[in-house]
């Protein structure tokens, strides 16, 4: 699945995090191969989505957090003095568990991100929104409706319209928390669709919702269980034959 | 077991019967006072047409005591003050509901909050005097006029008293934007700034509208502080300068005036009327207010 041969996008090394006393990850390492889907697993409270939230910087605002430890990007620390966050944003989108347009009209929703990075020219925003929709296998759906209220649409159209719109800053890493979270299995599996076909020009990492679809859509899969990494290992490998006792206990559904 | 069951059950149905009667009896009693209010106005107010022709009423200057009631002066008095106050304390009250909300560190925010409290219990004669010895003195030094009560000494006040009003609300509205949205815009590239300006204002939209009708309801019906600080001449406020001269409000002249007028009067008909004006302008600033919460409500509190 993963080709012949594999760079790294993403390296975490000796991360460590906690906010208000609690240790939320526990000295994690490992590394997200570029062009794969990359899944976060295990149970709640395991630290999955603060990890994610760490790769994009969004728990920056938050009061009384300490953190240890390093993320790579390309060989960048992230966390180094002088980072442009908003420009490291826009290279990490994320793509939350509820589905969250924001105030405004469909066409708004995919050119918030461009418009902020200061892109006006009318017909470059016609084609990123064309181009995103068209990634999100959303544009056949509501090619008619772009300028109605975001709102109005079905909950699965909404969160691939939220995909839509990270893409729309054509980012290199694409985060994504727990997606298909409140979708029915159809939108779910429409979703998952749409993944498949953009790992070919991005580095994913998802947070499923569920074994199954950490199963179906892992090429690689990490095992979270209470801030520590317990197993990472290819996809196919860890749900067929994990090495750890805990994941192998956790995927056959003995806890969590 | 089962004995004491059966015998209580018609006492608790009983009790059950009046409490409930209580409570409907005191809800729609309230209902019923607003009404009388407004029917007691309604005789007093609208007698004044049987006394005091149309064009009379209509005219632009106000000497009862010559039996000249033209509400004009009075009724633009109090749109001039009201508007400008809004106008004044809107960017304000925003800035500050944003400030609190999303700006300001934990600290602050606990310090900030009650204080704005506090502003709101200050009783609007004390604003009044202050606003009489040392904003009127101030403007009068400063911008040159010929008084220091002028109208434009009443909207900053009156400003300041809706300002605790549009504080409040606009920040409940704020906090009922989802952190969620701010996370998405964020995770976007966008700066706080820009995420508060294009994400969070708009999504509290209808909650701010509110916030402006409340202060606005406010400011309109308030009496002592403008009747303290305006200086109560009734002229037509059309020229540009009005804002800098004397004016007079409904308010004040209700307050200034019933009290020595003859009852049954036409003067005593004509105050009544101008409270009948006032009840519509505050019932219809209530009207907007409440169709926009109720917009909100049925977008879900979305937008």
């Amino acid at each position: 699945m993963s080709g012949d041969k594999r760079t790294t996008k993403i390296e975490i090394q000796n991360l460590s995090y906690a906010y208000g006393g609690n240790l939320a990850l526990r000295n994690v390492s490992l590394e997200i191969p570029a062009n794969e889907i990359t899944v976060f697993f295990g149970p709640a409270g395991g630290g999955k989505t603060t990890l994610l939230r760490l790769i994009n910087r969004l728990n920056d605002l938050l009061d009384g957090t300490e953190m240890s430890g390093n993320i790579y990007m390309d060989g960048n620390d992230i966390y180094a003095p002088g980072t442009n966050i908003s420009e490291l944003r826009r290279q990490v989108g994320m793509v939350f568990a509820l589905p969250l347009p924001l105030p405004g009209t469909v066409r708004e929703n995919v050119e918030y991100g461009p418009r902020l990075a200061g892109l006006r020219q009318k017909n470059i925003l016609e084609e990123i929104v064309y181009n995103s929709l068209m990634q999100a296998a959303l544009w056949d759906e509501i090619k008619d409706r772009l300028d109605s209220p975001a709102h109005s649409l079905s909950g699965g159209q909404q969160q691939r319209l939220c995909i839509a719109r990270s893409l729309a800053l054509t980012p290199q890493v694409l985060l994504l928390d727990e997606p298909t979270s409140g979708l029915d299995p159809i939108s779910t599996g429409k979703v998952e669709d749409s993944l498949y076909n953009l790992k070919e020009k991005y580095t994913i990492i998802l947070v499923p919702h569920s074994i199954q679809q950490a199963a179906r859509t892992a090429d690689s899969a990490a095992f979270f269980l209470m801030g520590e990494l317990v197993e990472y290992s290819l996809g196919k490998k860890i749900f067929t034959n994990a090495r750890d006792k805990r994941s192998e206990e956790y995927i056959t559904g003995r806890f969590g | 077991m089962l004995d004491t069951k059966s015998t209580d059950q018609p006492y608790r149905k009983w009790v059950e019967f009046a409490i409930e009667s209580l409570i409907r009896v005191i809800g729609f009693s309230s209902i019923g006072f607003v009404f009388l209010i407004f029917l007691f106005l309604m005789r007093e107010g609208l007698t004044a047409l049987l006394d005091v022709s149309w064009g009379n009423l209509l005219g632009t200057r106000w000497y009862p005591i010559l039996d000249i009631y033209g509400v004009l002066p009075l009724l633009l008095g109090s749109i001039l003050v009201t508007l400008i106050a809004i106008l004044i304390a809107l960017p304000l009250g925003v800035g500050t509901a944003v400030f609190v909300r999303e700006v300001a560190p934990g600290w602050a925010r606990e310090i900030l909050k009650p204080m704005i409290e506090v502003m709101a219990g200050i009783p609007s004669v004390v604003l009044g005097f202050f606003g009489m010895t040392l904003l009127a003195p101030l403007f009068l030094k400063y911008l040159g006029l010929a008084t220091g009560l002028t109208a434009f000494t009443g909207s900053v006040i009156l400003a300041y008293m809706a300002l605790p009003t549009i504080i409040s609300v606009a920040e409940d509205a704020l906090d009922a934007v989802p952190k969620s949205y701010r996370d998405a815009s964020l995770a976007m590239g966008a700066t706080q700034w820009q995420t508060i300006w294009r994400v969070v204002i708009p999504a509290a939209r209808s909650g701010i509208l509110t916030a402006i009708m409340l202060g606005l309801g406010r400011a309109i019906g308030e009496t002592m502080l403008v009747m303290m600080v305006t200086g109560n001449a009734g002229r037509m406020p059309l020229t540009l300068d009005s804002l800098f001269r004397p004016i007079r409000t409904m308010t004040a002249t209700i307050a200034a005036e019933m009290g020595e007028v003859a009852q049954g009067s036409s003067h005593y008909h004509v105050l009544f009327a101008l409270g009948i004006i006032l009840f519509l302008v505050t019932f219809i600033i209530n009207l907007a207010a409440a169709s926009a919460i109720f917009r909100k409500r049925r977008r879900g509190g979305l937008r």
